[in-house]
């Protein structure tokens, strides 16, 4: 077993393996550990301009993947979308989506841990730990992008880690394809894979409590014990 | 009519001395724990001043409580439901840790540690939040006793509504204590504004609380609530809150601010309310205080009587209810008075506003501050601490807080003719539309009532005993991992 099989054909199982057993534990078992852990109390200026910033840039990337990782090419072609014109606005609108998240974690990085002493106070490992990840994975989605599609000549993403991506969840892993694709796009990945598997354990799991039940909720909650 | 019950508390503000031992024991009960250094669940407040945090009744900054809009809806003042999640990455309204205080204690270690030397180790003010040696320049209370002085009467936002009018000088200075808590609001804006759904008013006693297993730190509350009374926990990032004491309550015992309040000021008890009521009467137009007034119902009512039976209230529950402290102070003797009606959440925590800046200054005009012809003058012509009062607890209608002091100014004297032989007349009481009977009533409350009077908290029901014991045997807070990292 080489190196490319363990990162491409395994690691995402054993990512995924621990994202769903670690979201039951920690659903049944943390309730009051769940939460997003709001650091505004302590620091907010920075906060008004980095979290929204962040947020928006992680909505837009993470509607981007789906549309390039999930819609297979053929998909595109039949609604009468060009390659060429597929690829020009994916790049578009990926790298300034890429951009703004960039923007969002850096932002916060700073605030966190360069700026505030009160802030580091509050940090735990866990936040390190995907913070460092969210990094790796942001600088090197980015330096992926600009290094094949904007100062290379194009690499098609949809011909080969779309398609490893989806055979993962066909449980017929295409290795191969994901071992062939630039170096930079391997790092992203098996760094992704890394966050996906620490998110139960981290604030991440905040994600799955947005609160859209609030807009159909009665204004006054009464009720007896919980 | 749909009658449920509301626990409230009646605080006689004519009695704080300001000495914050519910403050300190409420502090020891529930927030002396890391990430809540910063919280005081009851806190005492020279008033005028700016409070805690800096300047909380200032709702054009924080946009807490409720607003009446163009078409007479009721809406949350930092706006609807849409626009406040669109905020949810980041609460323009939330106070800061800056806002409220750096908490801060002293480096004891030195005292015990310095080696031996010619001078007396000192141990110097460190935060107790990054234990770094620190300046002391604000906190809770900082300008205790000073509330009154230019410096900072003059921030105080209630002032607004007199400042026009005057200049504060030495002679015109007033002060007096506002003991603050919880409101446990009838209409609480904070459940109102919680993402989660984690914040619930319990339909047994009104009693408003986080569930902490629910919260996920939205943080909407903390700015929703008027007055500054949900605090973020610094390291689970969850929302905390007075929670009335309730393991106490459920006793029957007082909360631990009342029963340590040795000023004896503070009343606990049952009100009855028709919740079919609050909508409409948190959405009036005007007369904020006869609004809120409207939605309780005389637990002496055979009718009530009877739908509150029908609406499952225990026969102990609407004895406790007629016998009522806060019944009798807020809705027989109209004497207390809500907090900021103006914010239109139907506080629960009533105040009966102080005669003392009255006194004060019926004596510095030479007049005798025991005559009640005194001071009914006094009170007729003192605009300055009559319009303040009435900014705080009447949405700035003077006339009804001069009311209430003309009351207490009656009882008074009324007492005062009593206790010194003289012909006790009815003309103290006819002249503020009472009899002899209520003001001798309402003297034995504020003067001479013991304990039991005080506090009328009928039990949580025993039928219900096995299930509260399943759920209150454990401190759900233990299991927060707030070690400091």
């Amino acid at each position: 077993m080489n190196w490319s099989v363990v990162l491409f054909g395994v690691w995402p199982y054993i990512a995924l393996a621990v994202f769903v057993v670690g979201h039951i534990w920690r659903w049944r078992c943390d309730q009051l550990g769940w939460t997003t852990r709001t650091s505004e109390l302590s620091e907010k200026r920075w906060l008004m301009w980095a979290s929204p910033i962040f947020h928006l840039g992680m909505l837009l990337v993470i509607a981007g993947h789906a549309l390039g990782l999930l819609v297979p090419p053929a998909a595109t072609a039949a609604l009468g979308i060009s390659e060429t014109a597929y690829h020009m606005v994916a790049v578009g609108a990926g790298v300034t989506a890429g951009l703004v998240l960039a923007v969002g974690v850096v932002l916060l990085v700073l605030r966190r841990f360069i700026l505030r002493t009160r802030l580091r106070l509050v940090t735990r490992p866990g936040d390190v730990v995907v913070y460092a990840l969210a990094v790796v994975v942001v600088a090197f989605g980015l330096w992926a992008t600009f290094a094949a599609n904007v100062a290379g000549p194009g690499y098609d993403y949809r011909e080969t880690i779309a398609v490893w991506f989806r055979s993962i969840f066909y449980c017929q892993p295409q290795v191969d394809l994901m071992a062939s694709a630039p170096w930079q796009y391997q790092v992203h990945v098996t760094a992704a894979w890394a966050l996906i598997a620490a998110w139960p354990f981290s604030r991440l799991v905040h994600v799955w409590s947005a609160p859209l039940g609030y807009l159909t909720r009665p204004a006054i909650v009464y009720r007896e014990q919980p | 009519m749909r009658v449920m019950a509301q626990v409230g508390m009646v605080l006689n503000l004519d009695k704080c001395i300001g000495c914050a031992t519910c403050s300190v024991t409420c502090k020891q009960t529930w927030t002396n724990r890391d990430g809540v250094e910063y919280v005081w669940f009851n806190n005492v407040e020279t008033k005028p001043g700016i409070g805690y945090p800096k300047r909380w009744e200032d709702q054009s900054a924080w946009r807490g409580g409720w607003r009446v809009d163009a078409n007479g809806r009721l809406r949350l003042a930092s706006g609807g439901k849409l626009k406040r999640l669109s905020r949810i990455f980041a609460n323009p309204d939330l106070p800061t840790l800056d806002d409220y205080y750096d908490p801060a204690t002293y480096d004891f270690d030195t005292l015990l540690t310095a080696p031996a030397g010619d001078r007396m180790p000192v141990a110097r003010p460190i935060s107790a939040i990054t234990g770094q040696p620190m300046r002391l320049t604000w906190g809770p209370n900082w300008d205790d006793d000073l509330g009154g002085s230019g410096r900072y009467a003059a921030d105080d936002p209630d002032m607004a509504a007199v400042r026009d009018q005057v200049r504060m000088s030495f002679e015109q200075t007033f002060m007096f204590h506002l003991p603050r808590l919880c409101e446990h609001c009838l209409n609480p804006a904070c459940v109102a504004s919680c993402p989660s759904g984690a914040m619930y008013k319990r339909a047994s006693d009104g009693i408003v609380l986080v569930d902490q297993n629910k919260c996920r730190g939205w943080r909407m509350c903390v700015s929703a609530c008027p007055y500054k009374k949900v605090y973020i926990n610094r390291l689970s990032g969850k929302a905390e809150k007075c929670t009335f004491c309730f393991p106490r309550i459920e006793q029957g015992v007082p909360t631990v601010c009342a029963e340590t309040c040795v000023g004896r000021l503070r009343y606990i008890g049952l009100l009855l309310y028709d919740a079919d009521a609050v909508g409409e009467a948190a959405a009036s137009p005007g007369d904020l205080v006869e609004a809120q007034r409207s939605v309780f119902l005389d637990p002496n009512d055979p009718a009530v009587v009877a739908q509150a039976r029908r609406d499952g209230i225990g026969e102990d529950w609407i004895a406790a209810a007629q016998a009522s402290p806060v019944w009798a102070l807020a809705m027989r003797h109209k004497v207390a008075l809500p907090l900021h009606p103006e914010y239109r959440t139907l506080p629960m925590i009533w105040y009966i506003p102080p005669l003392s800046p009255v006194l004060d200054a019926t004596s510095a005009m030479g007049g005798d501050s025991a005559d009640a012809d005194d001071v009914f003058h006094a009170v007729a012509n003192l605009r300055i601490p009559l319009e303040y009062l009435a900014a705080l607890f009447a949405d700035g209608d003077a006339d009804l807080v001069a009311g209430v002091l003309m009351k207490l100014s009656a009882m008074r004297s009324h007492m005062r003719c009593l206790t010194t032989g003289r012909v006790a007349s009815d003309d103290w009481a006819t002249r503020v539309g009472s009899t002899a009977e209520e003001l001798e009533s309402l003297y034995r409350l504020l003067a001479v009532a013991k304990m039991s009077e005080r506090y009328v908290i009928p039990p949580a029901h025993r039928e219900d005993a096995a299930e509260l014991a399943g759920w209150t045997t454990g401190c759900p807070l233990d299991q927060v991992a707030v070690g400091r990292p």
